[in-house]
Parts: C-alpha cells; structure tokens; sequence
C-alpha cells in the first residue's frame, strides 16, 4: 500500500474546475515536482496553495493545490488535490504528468478502499460515499449523506442487539441449565420477540424500498396505441422540467434513456425510442410490446385516447397493469368523451398534452404513488445500498427458517442456529462478520478516483 | 535416569498427560508433591456438566482416563437439558472424592512405562531455549527429552481467607514457590488468577427437611464409550437445594469490607472466573435477586462433608458461621471447612502453540489451571492433548490439533491460544460456533479414529467402534428402503400417534423426519434390531438433518479460511498501515492461519485484508 496513486476525481467533461487528487506516501514530493515554486513540501498541512503544473518548462495550468497531510485525511495518508481548469485535454495532461513522475493511475474504488483499509471509514460508509458520488437528485444525496454519518450501522447494530438478547438468553439457560432464577426462554416466549424484530426488519425493507427508488430512480414507460399521444407527453414532461440530466447506461439489463426529475422523484424513462416511433405497427405486435414493457417498469404511464372506445386489446393491458404501480393517462380532454373505463382501475389522470392541461395532476399523483410527499429527506435512515438491501432481506428470510424450526416444534438450540444465522448476517451489512471475498467485491464496484 | 517425558504435577491434566504418554509406549515420569494428593478434586465433588460433560467424552473417545474413572466414583449421575436438542445434552456426574483419586492412582500404578515420583520441581534445566530436564528442590537433576508442567493453582499460591493470606496449595499443601520466577526468567509471561472454593458442612447437622432433594436420572448412564456400568441405578446419592435468605444476604453486605477480595486484603490482585462469581459477588451485582440457588451435594459416600455448590466465599471464619447459620436446614450446621479464595501464577497463554508445546522453550508444555482454565475437565482434556503431542514429537509426528468443528477441546486450545485468558477460562456451550456437530452422543464418531491412530485406542476399542459405524449405516440404509403405503392400518395408526395419513408411499426415512413421529413409532412397521446407540444416532442424523447439513456448510467456511497459511517467518512491521493495536496482537500471538488471525480480538477485518494483500504481494499468496 505504500505507492502513491492518482486519480481525476470530478466527473470528466466540461466544467469550471477539475480536481485530480493524489494520495500515499510520496503525494507531496510527487506534486511538488510538477509545480513551478516547487514550495509544497514546505507549507503547512490543510491549507491551499496558488501555483502552476509545468511540464518540461512549460506551464500546463494555473492552479489551486491543497495538502492534507496523514492522518487526517479521506484516505489517512498524505493527500494532494489539485483543483486545476475544466476540459478533459488540461486534466489529462496534468494526470499523465504525475504518472510520469511516480503515481501510480488509482484502481477503481481505490481512494475509499484505503480509507476503508486505514480504518477511516465502515463498510457502511464505504458504501454510502459511492451512493453520494452517483446520487442524481437532492433527495438521494440526503440519503447518502445519512449513510455516512453511521445511522444505517445503527440501525442495524440495534436489530442486532435485540437479536443477541435473545441468544443470550438462550445460551444462558444451555450452560446454566439448573438456574432456576434465569427465565427459561422457550419456543413459545421467543415467537413474540421474533415478532417484533420481524416487523422492525419489515419496516425498514420497505423504507429502503423506496429509498432505492429514490437513489436509482423509477423504471418509467409510456405504453398506449399509436398516436394516442405518448409522444406529446414525453415532450411535455421534458419541456417543463428541462430536465433530461443525461443519456446513461443503466446499470441493470435494460437501457435507460432518459432522466426526468420531479421535485426530487427520479423517472428512469425507458423506451423513449419505441415512444418516439411514428410507427404504424400491427395493433397485435404493439399489444405483446406493451406487455413485455409492462413486465420491465415499475411504473406503466398508460395513455389512453379519451375520445375513442375502449377496445378488448386496451382491456387485456388494463388487467394486466393492476398488479403493477401505473397510471391510466387519459388523454385529449380536449375532445368528446367515449372511453368508459372498467370500474376497478384507480389512478386516473386526465391531461391534455396538446393544451399542457393536467401534467401537475399527473406529477402528483406519481409522488401520490410512492408516498414520497411525506419522506422527510433528513431522517431518511434506512438502507440504500443494493449489497445491504440484499443482506437484510437474507436475513429476513432467515425468519422464515426460524419460524419453520419452531412450528415443527424443534428445541429451541436448534432454532437458535438461524436466529444466529440472522445475527451474523446482519453483521455483515456493518462489515463486522469477516467474509473473505466482500471487500474485493466491495471495492470493484466503485468508480475510478473517488 | 533419563526419561522421555517428565510430567510435574499429579491433577486431572498431570494424571492424563502421563498416562497418554506412557501408553503411547515413552518412559515416563510423574512427579507430585504428595502422591496422596493424585488426581485430588479439591473443588466441586462432580465431573461434566454442561459442555465439560461432552469434553469428558471427547477425552474418552481419544483414549483418555476421565470419563472411565468418573465411571467408577460416581454416585449420582443425570443428562442435563434433556429436555432440549441432542447438540446442548450433557451429563454430569457425582463422583465420590475418596474413590475417584484412588482408582486414578490404581490406574497410574498399574501402568507400564510409567514412575511415579514424590517431589517438589524448582527449575528446569534449560540449554539453548531448550528444556532438557527438572531441576528438585534438593537439587537434583533428572534429565528427560520433554518436560510437561501441569501445577494446576500451586505456583506460588496463596490462601486467602477475610484479611488473612498464607502461602500454600489446597489442602495446606506446600507451593510451589520459584518456578514461576524461573519460568518469567525464562522470557513467560506471568499472570496472576484467582479462584475460590465453598464451605464443607458435617452432613450430620443438616436439617434435610428444609431442602429440595434433586434425584439422579432413573437410566444408566455412563461417559465411557467402553460402556462398563460400576454403579447400582437405585442406590444413586441425592443432592438438595436450598436458597439464600435476606439475613444471608444482610450479613454479607454488612461484612462486605471483610471479604478479602471487598478490600480485606488490598493486595489482591488475581483475576476471578467470571462464570463462577463469589457469593458476595453475586449479592453485590445482582441485588436486585432476592435469593440465590444452593446446591447441598455429598463428597463422598465415606465422609460427612456436604460441599455448598454457588457460596463459595473469601469472608473471614466468624462471618461465614454466620452466613452459613442463615441458610434454610443449615441452621445448627457444623462447618468442616471454610470456604476460601486461592490466588497462583498462570501462563499467559497465547505463548503456546496449538500443540501446547510452548513458543519460548522447546519441548516444554504446559497442560490444565497453568494455563489460565479453570474446571477438572478442561484441564484434563489439555493434559491428554499434551501428553499425546509429546509423545508425537518423540515419535517425529505431526501434533494432533483438532478443529473447532471437532471437538469442544479444539475450541478451548484455539481459544486459549489466540484469545488469551483474562479471568480463569471455562468450557461454555456458548464458546463452540458448530455445537450441533460437537455433541455428547457422537464424540466417539468425531474421535475415536484419531485416538486409534495416535495410539490410545486399541484394536478390540476400534473394532467395536467399527462395527458401529457398520450399523449406524446399515440401519439408515433399511429405512431407506423400506417403504410404508398409505393403506389403512398405516394410516389408522398414523392418526392414533397424531400424526397425519399418508397420500403416497413414503419410506420410513422421511416419515421419521415428520416432528412427531419417534423410532418407537418406526418400530411399529419394522424390527430394529439395534442397540440404543445406533438407534439414537440415526434418529439425531435424520430429524435434524437441515440443520446438520448448515452447520457443516457453516463449518466448511471456517475450515477454508483455516487452511489458508500464514508463513512462520511473516514480519508484521513489514505490513504498513496495519492498527497498532492488530500488529501487536498479531505479533503476539502468532496465528498460523488467516482464520486463527481473525479470531484474535483487536484484528478486525480490514486488518486481515491489508494482511492479505501482503501475503498476495509478498509471497505470491493464493487465496483459492
């Protein structure tokens, strides 16, 4: 761990400043080699200092380049950031230089991973400051920024204490089996304590549910018929909130193509080419489409003609939305109405895209959906972390095998071998039970230089 | 006189170190400071208990003497938590204090290869870091290849009793008083540790009727796999129970100041076990409890002491007649003995190695109390490990080192080894990470194939426990086959033991995992014509069989970090960035393996992944 390594760690475009960050042993000697006063081994630690990156006699950029010196920086060791002008062909070049002159390019994560490693920060947290690097809106960064602060280890260090109150009380009755003055925890007593962790864990899975949501953002698809008007209300929702962030590449199976922001929801549209396509499709193609599209979103925005009949097709795709989180967008209220909707479908909202009629409507009832009005971004404490999702819900299950053990009526030393299996699952999540690949696993998955 | 192995110390660890040894054919000699005092249970009158009881087997299976000599001195004998799973059952024996030493010393005095020698061990000779002998108090020397001490609390042990301390060993016995300065000379690390013992009532002053009597089980039970029954079922003595009372506890807490470890004495400085707290203890932490359980058992059945099992205390004489005057039946009681506390010198124990052969003197190791444990069992089971070890490394052998998953005398060396002790260490279910695998019933399927191999079993032992195994799969296999279909006298009878009628055909193998049916009800289809044994181990191996196969798959993770090597010459001040506090203990404790280093605590996780990238760097590690 003693190479020095660097990285570029704002984002890589055009921007005002850029900041390339060094860390390890020879950070400053590195740095101050590539500066013009050559003056850095000499100031004092967490200050900033004005001077400018040369490379054979020839000034590249005029900089700002702050010292931190270990151990109280990000990564514990000796950390250089150079806040240098935007554009990629000027950041570049510094980068290339300090490579030249001794670091080494930084693995992805690798700035984390050693303040992970010098004990800086918890796997929590380690966790958390990806998710405030990738977070798109205000509301996921507030999230990110709880992860941080250890309120997530909290959480779960309380489950965990609930849980090892009861292994104890186990345990005790096991060694101690004829202290009569040490309530003998049986099958029986320890259901509704069991209870009670399993509604806690149930709460906060949900919560993360929709801190998920809020951090990864909605799978959003508009489906109708051609021409019904998906297009105009694409648009619609694009040109009032002028808020396309960027074309990214989703990170699941599916292609994301469009980020729309509403008042800090996130809507993943995906399909946005199928929405665009003037096509004249086969009604019969067009129904299987919107069923697949269906099956790949958590929100269906469903458009509607409101001055057409309802056909048997329309009828098929309005069952199969029930079970899903959608909205029927019923469209041209402009026009004479003759749909007639099934009595049984809720989440109704008429618009006119043509006339910019009911989109508020619509922005509302998407935030009516994910009940998102009441989340108080401060005290957003559950998870968000998809590793730490998956731990929980893990755990979860192992309440299903407890649960299991004690129907079949199994001593409770059996019973007990999953409620420590939840214990240590739990631990997991904190980074307090050891587990050989986690870290690696961890690591691979943060981006270059953060 | 040359011998191979000189062990010094005649207790439960002493007695099986010497034994393992002589019979693993080494010329071997024991050397007690008073040969009356062999094998000598000078605390509580009975061997096992929860988890001891299964190291008892696990010291059987392995060849060992003390479940076969527990055997013949028991005079009460029940299965603790029977009324819970397989993996937590235990059991727990009153042996007779008289007889248990006596057949030990038979046992000794019939035993080739093996001398038995009255004397007090000053010194070791030591040549090169190498132990080549003892040096006596009157200064002879006698030479041997190996050196074994197990002395038990007598170096340099202390007596304490309300403000008065003297310098003795139980009994009055004579201590030990240089070797432990000798052994710190040496370069150990010596730590001091305290344990106490209760009081001896004149059985014949007890009022009985004021007592719950507590029976031994009405089935024979026994912890030798060799099965030989000594007792008569019927003729089992009882125990009673009686609890504290507010006068006791009045009493304590106005003598508190008097207690020796309550500032009698300012000079103390031995760690007490927490598992087993003083009475005064108790009353202080928990005062909230209103009383506190006693239990009155019998020492022997050829004198009158009744030992008070939970009132052990450090209170002057007067204060104890009180306190014992205050208990329910014991008011007129006539104390044989007091209770007192007993301070000694113990080893720092992450000085040895998983052999327990010490890392500072080579061919020294140290079995029992030495080694900061506490109980006859734990000391016995290190006994028969260190003397089987000796005898290996006499014979050019790998060391027998058994795992956490097989034997709970695996989890106390690893525990002791790489934790360190701070109070004296107990043996607790709770220690054992796969405790459904370590279970009374099986300890001989776990071990008796290793004690076969090291020597300690011999052939007529193995063949039996051949033909054992030959049956537990014989009869799995018949169930197996076998297979019930859902005709009517099946399905009436299903209904008659509760349970519910059959659909399909099913074999009795999968009708034995429903939860209520039993192998009595199995036998309602078949003749099983096995023992109980078999029986009871098919039966534990199918209803539990989920929960078996996790704690194997649990287990087969430990193991896999267990076999990754760490390489004895690994420099810890080379790996950077490690916390101080991970490098010392790692530095210390020298842990052979990556899972042995994170069981230490202080080494977190992300100590051990600098360590891992250090030995992928530096020694081209492969973690596959």
């Amino acid at each position: 761990m003693k190479d020095t390594i660097a990285a570029i760690s704002t984002a890589l475009g055009v921007g005002a400043i850029s900041i390339i960050r060094v860390s390890g042993n020879d950070a400053i000697k590195i740095a101050n080699s590539i500066t013009k006063r050559k003056i850095l081994e000499t100031v004092d630690s967490h200050t900033i200092t004005y001077d400018h990156i040369m490379e054979d006699d020839k000034v590249i950029d005029e900089v700002l380049i702050s010292v931190m010196k270990a151990p109280r920086t990000f990564t514990c060791e000796d950390v250089v950031e150079i806040n240098a002008h935007g554009g990629i062909t000027t950041t570049n070049r510094i980068l290339k230089v300090l490579l030249k002159n001794g670091c080494r390019l930084a693995e992805p994560g690798e700035f984390t991973k050693r303040a992970f490693l010098n004990g800086r920060i918890d796997l929590t947290q380690a966790e958390g400051i990806m998710d405030l690097i990738n977070s798109k809106t205000e509301k996921a960064r507030n999230l990110a920024i709880n992860q941080l602060d250890g309120k997530v280890s909290n959480l779960i260090k309380d489950l965990r204490n609930d849980i090892i109150q009861i292994l104890a009380n186990i345990e005790v009755n096991i060694d101690y089996p004829e202290y009569e003055d040490i309530e003998e925890l049986t099958n029986e007593k320890v259901k509704p304590m069991l209870n009670d962790l399993e509604k806690k864990m149930k709460k906060i899975l949900n919560e993360s549910e929709n801190g998920k949501l809020v951090r990864e953002g909605i799978k959003t698809s508009i489906i109708g018929k051609p021409n019904v008007g998906k297009s105009s209300l694409l648009n619609r929702l694009l040109n009032e909130e002028k808020a396309i962030v960027t074309d990214i590449e989703g990170t699941t199976r599916d292609i994301v193509e469009g980020t729309i922001s509403i008042d800090g929801i996130l809507l993943n549209m995906i399909d946005t080419a199928g929405i665009r396509e003037t096509n004249d499709l086969v009604e019969s193609i067009g129904v299987k489409k919107s069923m697949e599209l269906i099956d790949k979103s958590d929100l269906v925005l469903y458009v509607l003609n409101n001055n057409d009949v309802i056909t048997e097709n329309e009828k098929e795709i309005l069952e199969k939305l029930k079970n899903k989180n959608y909205i029927v967008v019923v469209n041209k209220c402009d026009l004479e109405s003759n749909l007639v909707l099934p009595e049984d479908i809720v989440n109704i909202v008429k618009i006119s895209a043509l006339e910019d009629k009911g989109i508020d409507d619509l922005k509302d009832k998407i935030k009516e959906i994910y009940n998102l009005e009441n989340i108080e971004t401060e005290d957003l404490t559950y998870l968000t972390n998809a590793r730490s999702i998956s731990l929980l819900e893990k755990a979860y299950d192992c309440l299903k095998e407890i649960n299991n053990g004690l129907e079949l009526n199994m001593p409770i030393d059996m019973v007990e071998i999953d409620i420590k299996e939840m214990w240590s699952i739990l631990g997991e999540i904190i980074g307090e039970t050891y587990q050989d690949e986690l870290i690696d696993q961890l690591f691979s998955q943060f981006c270059l230089g953060k | 006189m040359k011998y191979e192995i000189i062990v010094v110390g005649g207790g439960h660890a002493g007695c099986e170190a010497c034994l393992a040894s002589a019979r693993k054919g080494h010329k071997t000699l024991l050397i007690t400071g008073n040969i009356k005092n062999i094998a000598d249970m000078p605390c509580n009158p009975s061997i096992g208990g929860s988890a001891k009881g299964i190291v008892v087997r696990e010291i059987d299976a392995l060849g060992g003497e003390m479940g076969r000599n527990a055997d013949k001195s028991l005079i009460q004998i029940k299965m603790l938590n029977s009324a819970k799973g397989p993996a937590v059952q235990a059991l727990r024996a009153q042996a007779d204090k008289v007889v248990y030493p006596q057949e030990m010393l038979k046992t000794l005095e019939k035993q080739e290869n093996l001398t038995i020698l009255e004397a007090m061990v000053e010194d070791l000779i030591v040549e090169d870091k190498k132990v080549k002998g003892v040096i006596l108090e009157n200064g002879t020397t006698i030479e041997s290849e190996i050196v074994i001490l197990t002395t038990g609390t007598y170096l340099k042990a202390d007596i304490m009793v309300g403000d008065s301390r003297r310098r003795e060993g139980p009994h009055g016995e004579k201590p030990s008083n240089h070797l432990s300065d000798k052994l710190k000379e040496y370069g150990f690390d010596i730590i001091r540790l305290k344990t106490g013992t209760p009081q001896r009532i004149d059985k014949n002053t007890i009022d009985f009727s004021k007592t719950k009597e507590e029976y031994g089980d009405n089935v024979v039970r026994n912890f030798s796999f060799d099965n030989e029954i000594y007792y008569d079922v019927d003729k089992q003595i009882s125990c009673h129970l009686i609890y504290t009372t507010e006068e006791t506890h009045k009493i304590i807490n106005e003598n508190l100041n008097k207690s020796s470890m309550y500032g009698g004495l300012d000079d103390v400085t031995g760690v007490g076990p927490r598992y087993c707290p003083s009475i005064e203890d108790k009353v202080v932490r928990f005062s909230d409890k209103e009383r506190h359980q006693l239990f009155l058992e019998p020492e022997s059945i050829y004198y009158d002491d009744i030992y008070v099992q939970g009132f052990s205390t450090s209170m002057p004489y007067d204060v104890q007649e009180k306190m014992v005057h205050s208990l329910p039946g014991l008011e007129n009681a006539k104390i044989l003995k007091y209770a007192y506390a007993i301070e000694y010198d113990a080893l720092f124990p992450t000085q040895l190695k998983q052999s327990l052969e010490t890392k500072i003197l080579e061919n020294l190791f140290t079995a029992g109390q030495i080694n900061g444990t506490s109980g006859y069992e734990e000391a016995a089971c290190q006994g028969l490990i260190a003397g089987i070890n000796a005898g290996l490394k006499i014979e050019g052998k790998e060391p027998l080192i058994l795992k956490r998953n097989e034997a709970y005398i695996g989890v106390l060396i690893d525990d002791l080894i790489t934790k360190g002790v701070r109070d004296p260490y107990r043996l607790l279910t709770s220690r054992a990470e796969y405790r459904l695998l370590l279970r009374h019933d099986n300890a001989d399927i776990r071990l008796r194939e290793k004690g076969y191999e090291v020597g300690l079993i011999n052939e007529e032992q193995f063949n039996k426990f051949q033909e054992k195994l030959e049956n537990i799969e014989k009869l799995t296999n018949i169930l197996k086959e076998k297979r019930v279909t859902p005709k009517k006298e099946v399905n009436d009878y299903l209904l008659s033991i509760n349970s519910t009628i059959l659909k399909d055909g099913i074999s009795l193998y999968n009708l034995l995992k429903r939860p209520e049916v039993t192998m009595e009800h199995i036998e309602h289809f078949i003749d099983i014509p096995f023992d109980e044994d078999i029986k009871e181990q098919v039966y534990i191996n199918i209803k539990y069989e989920g929960y078996i196969v996790k704690a194997n798959r649990e287990a087969l993770k430990m193991l896999d970090l267990d076999n990754k090597m760490i390489p004895k010459d690994i420099d810890y001040d080379k790996i950077k960035n490690l916390a101080s506090e991970a490098r010392q203990k790692l530095k210390e404790v020298e842990p052979t393996s990556i899972g042995q280093a994170l069981r230490i605590s202080g080494v977190n996780p992300a100590d051990i992944s600098l360590l891992m990238i250090y030995l992928k760097k530096e020694y081209h590690y492969d973690r596959k």
